[in-house]
């Protein structure tokens, strides 16, 4: 940041003008100092973890305010490349991080202030989730989760103390299916171009995300091993597009969604009956009373993970606020609000307390459910018996094949895949 | 001052705005669609890659024949349906309170937004849509039609929905000035009523069904967000070219897109009005 400070940020001084004017115009006590309590953060991301009932729950335990956007994810790369000034908050996946990080438009944070620090999963540390667990492919968080110091531009191979995401919420995505529309066992990546379901599978219409989905249908097909599917070569790129451009012009796909309320719907219509998910929009069919499987896969998962980056432009008692906020968000109850949707918390200990056990049993141990298991806004998810797809978080994030990924041939990629959307 | 500079003085204004708003804006366009892109920013230079891509693949000519389809198809409904209803409004109804009344209905669904209007189609013709559930129960068909929704039909339905009452108003527009004297002639000398509409209501309406039609055309060949919900962005035309590359933050290639969108669109609305002249009715 080039500016010089003072200590008052435009915004700051706005609320303190603000609170100036209303305190000589209210008869009320006038208040001069700085308090956390006018702070406004404003957040955008994507619509799994932008929820209303976290900035409820910040403005009553906190005492500031979250204003909360929720953007699909071309939106959010594209806000929080192009518009550095338009939000202090980002929360943004960490395939996203990788782009937009060089634009400089977000800070480093310094781990010693997280208190939570020690407890964060080790995927997001040195990328394994257990001391043997192997790395998967793609744009793996660690890899983009440390810079070097406070104003590191570009990203640190191991732990430094300075992360560029703090990591808030992760899953391990699948392909979802309709059971009771299929009537038999899926159990690999390939079903999605499977003639039997022509005019019936869905892909997800962002290209980071759905090129990999894309790839782990060639791999199940035996079309292609890639040495590494998070980074494709110009030519591995024609192939796996190529493949996938055929069995639309064949009329594979009813459609392509964007937006997770798109994929619920389209799901919960019966026009699709297997297409890839994300694990809370399986819920939000289920929920309707529609079952829908989250289909564990040979072949493996897709995983993604998301974080709270902050605006370089933060700074003064909004830069301590938004470090307040950070650690409410690890200390467990945005973690359990999240765990209790289907999503896994950066600190799944700290949220243990604020789930009951029959809950931490079903989400994250893989248990059998002793009881109903309702989600945060009370719909039934799953009654006594039984178990989530998948099963334990071990199992679940064990099998990850790979990362959501942006690769260095990112823009050939996605000029190939607007052909393919338009194709 | 001269009435000269008066002169100069009074235009000022509105040049200045359509400078700052409409030509700025293009000119800006153009010169953004020779720079480069990296993922995530843009930077000025003047190369012609962008348009290299776009003139070198061969989804671009199908795109914007796809554009041309949907226009053409759009156009042609929209004009019989329009046509058809600015004739009755104008003619066979005969209490101008009934008119306005009539007409005023036919404005009714525009004062929802028009992604709503365009949204609820999506539930009925879905495969277990109301459409289908009826054709079913009726006994017409066994199975469910797949092509009524994310298909060209449901785009093409979208678009003639939303759009006719362009079509409705400057005929209707143009039909309210029709000499009736003219009508009745035509009668005396012997014509038929198709004989009257064919060759007396229809070249009089000429201007109106030209601005019906630059109305249909523009929208329907600028547009994207029909496409994209309508087809299950299982189809594609030049709008959704353009946003897919805004949405992956390419705004060079879009801006290239842009520009040529923005000729062809000239060059058709060009060619239509060597047809009519509508300076001489407005």
């Amino acid at each position: 940041m080039a500016k010089p400070r003072i200590g008052y940020s435009r915004r700051t001084l706005l609320k303190g003008g603000a609170a100036a004017v209303a305190a000589t115009t209210l008869p009320a006590p006038m208040i001069w100092a700085q308090d956390i309590k006018d702070v406004t953060l404003r957040q955008f991301g994507t619509g799994v973890s932008n929820l209303n009932e976290v900035a409820q729950k910040v403005k009553e335990e906190l005492g500031f305010t979250l204003e909360m956007t929720a953007l699909d994810s071309d939106s959010v790369t594209q806000r929080a490349a192009t518009q550095p000034d338009s939000f202090d908050i980002a929360d943004i996946e960490y395939w996203i991080c990788k782009k937009v990080w060089p634009t400089g438009n977000l800070q480093a944070m310094d781990t010693s202030k997280i208190a939570n620090y020690d407890k964060i999963v080790g995927i997001f540390k040195s990328g394994k989730l257990t001391p043997e667990s192997v790395i998967a492919q793609g744009t793996a968080p660690h890899t983009v989760g440390f810079v070097d110091g406070p104003d590191g531009t570009s990203f640190a191979e191991s732990e430094t103390g300075w992360m560029t995401l703090i990591p808030t919420i992760y899953n391990a995505d699948t392909l979802g299916i309709r059971p009771d529309l299929i009537g038999r066992p899926i159990s690999n990546w390939s079903e999605l171009l499977n003639p039997e379901f022509k005019g019936k599978a869905s892909i997800l219409d962002i290209s980071s995300i759905g090129i990999m989905d894309m790839a782990m249908v060639v791999e199940s097909m035996g079309e292609y091993t890639y040495p590494d599917k998070g980074n494709m070569t110009k030519e591995e790129i024609d192939l796996t597009i190529g493949i996938f451009t055929e069995a639309k012009k064949a009329g594979q796909f009813r459609a392509f969604w964007k937006t997770f309320d798109e994929s619920v719907n389209l799901m919960a219509s019966g026009e699709v009956v297997i297409q890839s998910m994300w694990s809370p929009a399986i819920t939000a069919v289920k929920s309707r009373g529609i079952p829908c499987v989250y289909q564990p896969l040979e072949e493996g998962y897709r995983s993604w993970g998301g974080g709270i980056g902050l605006s370089k432009s933060l700074d003064g008692i909004a830069l301590d606020a938004a470090y307040e906020y950070i650690n409410w968000y690890l200390s467990g109850w945005v973690g359990g609000f999240l765990m209790r949707q289907g999503y896994y918390s950066a600190v799944p200990e700290t949220s243990k307390e604020f789930m009951t056990a029959d809950e931490w049993g079903y989400w994250f141990e893989g248990k059998p459910a002793e009881g109903d298991i309702t989600n945060p806004f009370g719909d039934v998810l799953a009654s006594a018996g039984d178990t989530r797809d998948g099963g334990s978080f071990y199992e679940r994030m064990g099998s990850v094949a790979c990362w959501n990924a942006v690769m260095d041939e990112n823009q050939y990629m996605v000029r190939k895949w607007n052909e393919f959307i338009a194709a | 001052m001269s009435r000269n500079v008066i002169g100069w003085l009074q235009a000022a204004p509105l040049a200045a705005v359509l400078g700052c708003f409409l030509a700025a804006p293009i000119v800006m366009i153009v010169i953004v669609s020779f720079w480069g892109a990296t993922e995530y920013s843009i930077y000025p230079a003047f190369q012609f890659d962008n348009y290299e891509f776009l003139f070198g693949s061969a989804v671009t000519y199908k795109v914007f024949l796809a554009t041309f389809k949907y226009a053409a198809i759009t156009w042609a409904l929209t004009l019989t349906i329009g046509f058809t209803v600015a004739y009755f409004l104008a003619f066979h109804v005969r209490s101008l309170q009934t008119q306005i009344a009539l007409f005023l209905l036919c404005t009714i669904p525009f004062w929802t937004s028009n992604i709503i209007r365009m949204i609820s189609w999506i539930p009925f013709l879905g495969r277990n849509g109301i459409a289908n559930q009826t054709l079913i129960d009726w006994g017409l068909i066994d199975e469910p039609l797949e092509w009524l929704l994310y298909s060209d039909f449901s785009v093409i339905l979208a678009f003639v929905h939303l759009y006719t009452l362009f079509m409705v108003v400057p005929i209707f527009n143009t039909m309210m000035r029709i000499d009736k004297n003219l009508l009745e002639a035509a009668r005396d000398a012997g014509a038929s009523g198709w004989q009257t509409v064919w060759h007396v209501v229809l070249p009089l309406t000429k201007p109106g069904i030209m601005i019906g039609t630059i109305f249909v055309v523009t929208l329907v060949m600028g547009d994207f967000i029909t496409v994209r919900f309508m087809s299950g962005s299982q189809r594609a035309n030049v709008g959704r070219l353009i946003s897919n590359d805004i949405g992956l933050l390419q705004y060079p290639s879009a801006a290239a897109t842009a520009v040529v969108l923005l000729l062809t669109v000239l060059m058709v609305i060009g060619i239509l009005l060597r047809f009519v002249n509508i300076r001489k009715e407005l």
